[in-house]
């Protein structure tokens, strides 16, 4: 008797725990045909489109004016507009997940050379942050490993998929930390002196390093495990892309000068001061992805705006700029960033493209992403105004073709918290 | 290795201190100017909007809003087609601090950062800029009750730390609560607490202390038999809480410290307090409401450790709707030069109206701070503490272009000097340079001071 009892409350209690954790899960993602009907459309590549965009399977099928959708589900965008999903072109989203908390994070492994981490093998897909990220429009990102000389390989990933290889958005990158001649942060307590030295010291190792990743890619047959080495040789042979963080004057020249020597194919990633070097960023074709905009001036004589100007500044130079948000939890902010930038010089189109176009381009998967056209993937949102703007809402997310619900514990805990039930206790 | 092509430094920042130096002329005092700005749309905050408006400040104060305000020999800002509305006030910063966490002790009520108080801190010319010309600089979130904090004006250019006081504004100190006084003191020093069981006794111990030390006060006074008990400036600020004579702003997140703080505080009758961050002030919001306590919040900031993992951005909204008097804070950083911005994420995450979302950054943390009768709103006899975007403030596109203490242009956008330092090491040959400027909550807000080692990324 005793005995069924408790297992009567204990199913109790695991059926209304059941039910606690469904209403906390965001519902599911759905696919089938969808015609989204008399908005404006910002292609990004083709204009303003005043017309319909017809989604079918993973793709945009049709953009254009009274389209006939057959079944598809028709949603109504008068006085909407359409835009390419957002992109993040550097932040840790799905390796980190909680700040402090060490091991819920997954982008430094331990040593200064590991190439061979990837990020994409850590990639959480049932991240929190997935889905408080896609609601705000961001709906890919790229998402890189940290920390030593040779982090690893950055992953570009799409904001919805159940395994990391199904939300892969088509490209792996690796990644060099310049050494800086710069303080790490305003607590380096290190002299003049030994940051020069740290820093002659960590470019001897990265020359050293970069001998042996071109020699072994001379080897025709090379004997032996070489993880590290293996996986550099496409981009000492130039046939991969290297994203190098170098963010000081000095050190932007000084990576110009190494990238030109060593034939890399290069992408200069953070350049906070590519302000002050933009003519030589754009005389060499080094693309850029810059950010965050929303911060702090790099030196103490900074005109207060300046991390605010520098994407406009870059790009009216001639360079190929993106905004990323280097953040591992607010990601959702990347439109914020983009507008500040906007806002400080860029123009709205620019910094647009910044986030859409410029990064499809800069990881080469432009024939896929980055606009909104007939063939590409339908990675796409609706909102009822400028998506910048803090009061426009984002209404429809398409990932992959994805209808995606606009839902994430944040929004959950709002409906549930907005007016609790029960509010105060009754005392008496 | 040597930048050879970095040409600022010396010559401008020489300019500026001699510039900030005449501009300001009284080095010593709390200067205060007279400004007319005229035909702005003005969003008083506590009185509606007022179209082409008016603004006349004379020594300091607002002494008239109207129309078609005509005075010469007064410093004149046209304002047409520009927003004018209160100076922006943060209830949590820790800019202009020389020190900010006393981390040697669970309880420290006995320091006061108003001692460290420093004028030079760039970031505080950056906040200007921002249009932030109030701040609660506080002591950080080491301990459970902390030292007491200051409330600043941005008087940038004034020299001396005792012109930045904001003379007369109440007494406040810093309480926290959970990870942070735990992780310094539990685990690192292995003294209590070291759990949240612990940190309630931390505060009935201490407030039972000061209650025994003010009874015998008492006594020593009416008795000659009994002794006066050892001064403790440590118990006389406690004695001071209990007296209410002390605003408490309390780094907190969990909903469950949240009640046990206004459990304990029940039980000793203090009322007056502020809670900070509180994350997770949502899931209690009525019972905030009915004890009366505010709250202070980030717009959307969360994740960086486990007891804020489950927030969300909604929370000022949720916070306001249940009716807790908010505001939404920076913890400086870089958030301070854009709380324009922060408030209006709550149209985003929420549905607040524009004035509910400007009052996060006005009336509301002048509330908390019990400046309420002197700035936050836009009203005859406050002090002349103005913001001038060139775009209405919530939006996304809105520049500030003027920022006004006490009828003084400290920022104008069309002066900004590119370099203001004034505190300038004579052996940097160029200004340092910093990798990264975010991401460093425990180093750059509560927990700066606390850490030997470098962080964790």
């Amino acid at each position: 008797m005793k005995m069924s009892t408790s297992r009567i409350i204990l199913t109790t209690i695991f059926a209304l725990s059941i039910l606690a954790i469904s209403a906390q899960q965001i519902s599911k993602p759905t696919i089938g045909p969808v015609l989204l009907k008399n908005a404006t459309i910002y292609t990004v590549t083709q204009g303003i489109i005043e017309g319909d965009v017809l989604i079918e399977e993973n793709l945009i099928t049709k953009v254009g004016q009274d389209l006939d959708g057959g079944d598809a589900l028709i949603v109504d965008c008068t006085g909407k507009r359409i835009y390419p999903g957002f992109m993040d072109s550097g932040c840790k989203i799905g390796l980190a997940e909680i700040g402090a908390v060490s091991l819920t994070q997954d982008f430094n492994e331990l040593g200064s050379f590991t190439p061979h981490m990837k990020a994409l093998t850590a990639v959480n897909p049932s991240s929190v942050h997935i889905p408080i990220t896609r609601v705000n429009g961001v709906l890919t990102a790229f998402t890189i490993p940290a920390g030593g000389l040779f982090p690893g390989q950055g992953a570009l990933i799409n904001m919805h998929g159940y395994t990391p290889e199904s939300m892969s958005a088509g490209f792996e990158g690796h990644l060099l930390n310049w050494p800086s001649s710069g303080r790490r942060h305003r607590w380096d307590r290190r002299t003049d002196e030994e940051i020069k030295k740290d820093k002659e010291k960590a470019l001897k190792k990265l020359n050293e390093f970069w001998q042996s990743v071109s020699a072994y890619a001379n080897i025709s047959n090379p004997e032996g495990y070489k993880p590290q080495l293996e996986t550099l040789k496409e981009v000492a042979k130039g046939q991969a892309k290297l994203l190098v963080e170098v963010n000081k004057k000095g050190d932007i020249l000084d990576a110009i000068t190494w990238v030109n020597e060593n034939k890399v194919d290069a992408i200069f990633t953070g350049v906070a001061e590519g302000w002050r070097v933009a003519d030589s960023l754009a005389k060499y074709e080094i693309p850029v992805i810059t950010g965050p905009i929303l911060d702090n001036p790099s030196r103490d004589s900074d005109r207060y705006d300046t991390p605010y100007s520098n994407a406009g500044k870059m790009a009216k130079a001639g360079v190929l700029v993106a905004i990323r948000t280097n953040e591992s939890d607010n990601v959702r902010n990347l439109p914020f960033n983009a507008a500040f930038a906007a806002n400080y010089g860029m123009g709205i189109e620019a910094a647009v493209e910044a986030i859409t176009i410029n990064p499809a381009k800069i990881f080469g998967v432009d024939d896929q992403l980055g606009s909104i056209e007939e063939g590409k993937q339908a990675n796409l949102f609706v909102s009822d105004g400028d998506p910048f703007e803090m009061k426009t809402r984002i209404t429809h997310v398409f990932i992959n073709g994805y209808n995606i619900p606009i839902e994430s514990r944040q929004t959950l805990l709002y409906d549930e918290f907005l007016e609790r039930d029960p509010g105060l206790n009754i005392k008496d | 290795m040597i930048q050879t092509t970095q040409h600022i430094p010396w010559i401008f920042s020489i300019t500026t201190l001699l510039v900030l130096v005449t501009m300001t002329g009284n080095i010593q005092g709390q200067e205060m100017g007279d400004v007319l700005i005229k035909n702005g749309t003005v969003i008083t905050i506590e009185d509606g909007i007022k179209e082409n408006t008016d603004i006349l400040i004379r020594d300091g104060k607002i002494k008239q809003i109207g129309e078609g305000i005509s005075i010469t020999d007064i410093k004149t800002i046209d304002a047409e087609g520009k927003y004018v509305m209160p100076g922006i006030i943060d209830a949590h910063s820790h800019l202009g601090l020389d020190a900010v966490n006393e981390a040697t002790n669970p309880v420290t009520a006995e320091v006061w950062v108003g001692d460290a108080l420093n004028p030079y801190d760039v970031g505080l010319y950056r906040a200007l800029a921002g249009g932030v010309t109030t701040a609660h600089a506080m002591h950080g979130s080491a301990n459970a009750i902390g030292g007491q904090c200051e409330t600043i004006k941005h008087r940038w250019g004034e020299m001396n730390p005792e012109s930045w006081r904001m003379k007369d504004a109440p007494r406040t100190i810093k309480f926290a609560l959970g990870e942070n006084p735990m992780r310094v003191h539990g685990e690192r020093n292995n003294v209590a607490p070291r759990t949240r069981m612990g940190m309630e006794q931390e505060f009935r111990r201490s407030f039972a202390a000061a209650k025994e030390y003010k009874k015998a006060k008492l006594t020593s006074t009416s008795s000659k038999n009994s002794q006066t008990p050892a001064y403790s400036l440590r118990l006389e600020t406690l004695a001071d809480i209990l007296d209410g004579n002390v605003i408490i702003h309390c780094h907190s997140y969990r909903a469950d410290e949240i009640l046990m703080l206004m459990k304990v505080l029940e039980d000793y009758g203090v009322k007056d307090i502020c809670f900070q961050h509180v994350n997770e002030g949502f899931k209690v919001a009525p019972e905030l409401a009915e004890f009366g306590a505010s709250a202070s919040v980030f717009s959307d900031w969360w994740a960086y450790k486990f007891e804020v993992y489950y927030s969300t951005a909604y929370n000022a909204t949720i916070l306001t709707r249940n009716g807790v008097i908010t505001s939404i804070n920076s913890d400086s950083r870089e958030l301070i030069r854009h709380l324009y911005h922060e408030a209006a994420k709550t149209q985003r995450y929420g549905d607040l109206t524009d004035n509910e979302a400007l009052r996060l950054i006005t009336i509301n943390p002048a509330i908390q701070l019990g400046i309420d009768n002197r700035v936050g709103s836009i009203k005859v006899g406050k002090d002349g503490d103005i913001a001038i975007f060139d775009n209405h403030p919530l939006s996304i596109y809105a520049t500030p272009v003027y920022t006004i203490v006490d009828g003084v242009v400290r920022f104008d956008i069309d002066e900004d000097p590119n370099d203001v330092r004034v505190d300038i090491d004579p052996k940097e040959e160029v200004p340092a340079f910093y990798e990264s400027h975010i991401h460093d909550h425990e180093l750059e807000g509560c927990m700066q001071g606390t850490e030997h080692s470098t962080h964790s990324h």
